[in-house]
């Protein structure tokens, strides 16, 4: 039962042929089983599961479920604020830090009746692409603990893959939920920026983070999606627009709709396994009647480099608010000053230190033009470009990583060679724009390889179509790791 | 672009962080290698260009229709705001003594 994916148990709860304490069974007994081996949670909320899983039987029982989720268990990336439960957000500085609300997202789940199971692992700050930056140790991969994840949602997409958990929601800042999704063979969505409230998500970078499900499958990632998007009151970025019908659109037809394929996203870097798995999966669609047409993104190679820029320099300044004073941990040390920097050289890890100071300094006087300014410049090019390309099409397919999973270790010290593995998902986040990973093949090594759409702003409805009409077609997103 | 542990030092001290001389050295050479990569945004034309930093959408981005009513709602409750400071007393957080 635990192996159901999210819309079937969604489904056997609704027949009532499984209750919602025995799917949290299922998933704890799976974890307990499991989790040893991977590093998926960093802490289970066991009993406050059983007691929302207990109330949401008694709902069904009386035939008022509060939404299709009603009763499915559902994991968080330990970035979320939940009220009562231990929020770290992968860091030292928050060891201990009891939230006093719940984020938006956290608390429109509740009223959709999932049950909550558990915070997941993540790089420090959503800083990371592998979960290595975790200051509690390092997420493996289920298809070969040998390796990474991905990150920073690399807890969320293991738990997923392994089927710890039929669901989980991740953030997404440059490819955080796309490229653990890719690497460990599930399916993610990075939603428009705005389509998602970011009220309660401890801030990374304000203009690119964006909160977005994880799922075995791509109706899974629908229904979450259902229950955490629109327009929040308490996040002014977040969108009035009204939402689309996700559920229905996984039946849409998919037959006229152009893909582009942008050649700077196949060339040097690209493995050649992925790239057979990424072209075989563009085949797929193609025989479903969708149109392809070869598209330049002529500014995205400069996406890495303006990320960089941008991104640091905003978590230069939301870290700033760790300084051992009002919650998280703090020096104990003499002068206000010297409580600061000891606290803050305490309580981050190494690439959270190197992106605050690569922040701070392209930010600082005398760079700001040269960095920061120049970055904005090129990151208004990399969104006309793709203005430009969804005039012809309707949604551009890509691979979502160079590389299959990477060995653990592999890039640590490299933190380069790390940046350079988001060089497919950075575009979206700097354009604002949506994106879904769908696992679409394996290597000769077995290891998973995924096969990324991107869209029109709240465009999620199209993807989720694409995305559907090609798992349609396809095992992949079925295959179970051999854990054991 | 090539920084020095001089340039680090001075950065982390900006960003409130204390380095080891041998963090200085460490983090001068990786962040040396980022910002040399980061040197390709200057084959870029700008000249024309605007700056974007929002990226979301425009009719959200400050318009004064998505203020919500100027109504008093309950905010966080004091000992709540206080209940995960490092040192407080009832009222306050506490920190280190700055006036003699």
């Amino acid at each position: 039962m635990a192996l159901l994916p999210l819309g079937a148990l969604a489904e056997a709860l609704e027949g009532r042929s499984v209750s919602a304490q025995e799917a949290l069974a299922a998933c704890l007994a799976r974890i307990g089983e499991l989790d040893g081996k991977l590093h998926a949670f960093l802490r289970l909320t066991g009993d406050s599961a059983r007691a929302a899983a207990a109330a949401s039987d008694e709902r069904r029982a009386q035939g008022r479920p509060l939404s299709p989720l009603d009763g499915v268990p559902v994991a968080l990336k330990d970035i979320f604020c939940q009220e009562g439960v231990e929020t770290t957000a992968g860091s030292r500085i928050l060891q201990g830090y009891v939230p006093p609300y719940d984020a938006t997202v956290v608390a429109r789940l509740k009223s959709a009746g999932a049950v909550l199971i558990g915070k997941l692992n993540m790089d420090e700050f959503a800083m990371g692409s592998s979960t290595e930056n975790s200051a509690f140790g390092p997420t493996k991969n289920p298809w070969d603990p040998t390796r990474t994840p991905g990150g920073s949602s690399g807890g969320s997409a293991a738990a997923v893959a392994a089927r710890l958990v039929p669901g989980a929601l991740g953030t997404d800042t440059g490819g955080s939920i796309r490229q653990p999704a890719a690497l460990c063979g599930c399916v993610g969505l990075k939603p428009t920026y705005g389509r998602v409230s970011r009220y309660g998500v401890i801030a990374f970078a304000s203009s690119l983070d964006q909160v977005g499900p994880m799922a075995q499958d791509v109706k899974g990632v629908a229904h979450l999606l259902s229950a955490i998007a629109g327009q929040d009151a308490r996040d002014q970025t977040s969108s009035a627009r009204p939402l689309d019908d996700y559920a229905s659109a996984l039946e849409a037809k998919v037959s006229g709709l152009t893909l582009g394929v942008p050649k700077e996203f196949f060339g040097a870097g690209l493995d050649p396994e992925v790239e057979a798995a990424v072209r075989a999966g563009i085949a797929l669609l193609e025989k479903q009647g969708v149109k392809l047409r070869e598209i330049s993104l002529p500014h995205a190679p400069y996406a890495i480099a303006a990320y960089y820029v941008v991104a640091t320099a905003e978590a230069s300044s939301n870290l700033a608010r760790f300084d051992g004073v009002r919650f998280g941990h703090r020096a104990k040390t003499g002068t206000l000053l010297q409580m600061y920097e000891q606290t803050r050289a305490e309580g981050f890890g190494d690439e959270v230190k190197r992106r605050i100071m690569l922040g701070t300094y392209v930010l600082s006087a005398g760079y700001y033009d040269a960095y920061y300014l120049r970055a904005q410049k090129v990151r208004a090019l990399i969104k006309d470009d793709f203005a430009r390309a969804f005039e012809e099409v309707d949604a551009i397919v890509s691979p979502t990583t160079p590389t299959a999973a990477f060995p653990l270790g592999e890039k640590s010290a490299d933190p380069l060679a790390m940046y350079l593995d988001d060089v497919y998902t950075v575009p979206a986040n700097l354009a604002g724009l949506p994106g879904i990973s769908v696992p679409c093949g394996f290597t000769k090594g077995g290891l998973p390889a995924g096969l990324q759409l991107v869209g029109r702003p709240f465009g999620e409805a199209t993807l989720l179509s694409l995305a559907r009409a090609h798992e349609r077609q396809t095992d992949w997103h079925a295959r179970l790791p051999a854990l054991g | 672009m090539a920084i020095d542990a001089k340039v680090v030092r001075h950065v982390a001290r900006l960003a409130r962080l204390a380095l080891t001389a041998a963090e200085e050295e460490r983090f001068a050479a990786q962040l040396s290698s980022v910002l040399g990569y980061i040197a390709q945004l200057e084959q870029v034309d700008v000249s024309r260009v605007s700056p974007l930093s929002f990226a979301g959408d425009a009719a959200a981005a400050g318009a004064e229709s998505t203020l919500r009513a100027d109504e008093v709602l309950p905010g966080l409750p004091r000992e709540e705001a206080l209940r995960a400071a490092p040192a407080h007393d009832a009222r306050a957080f506490l920190v280190p003594r700055i006036i003699e």
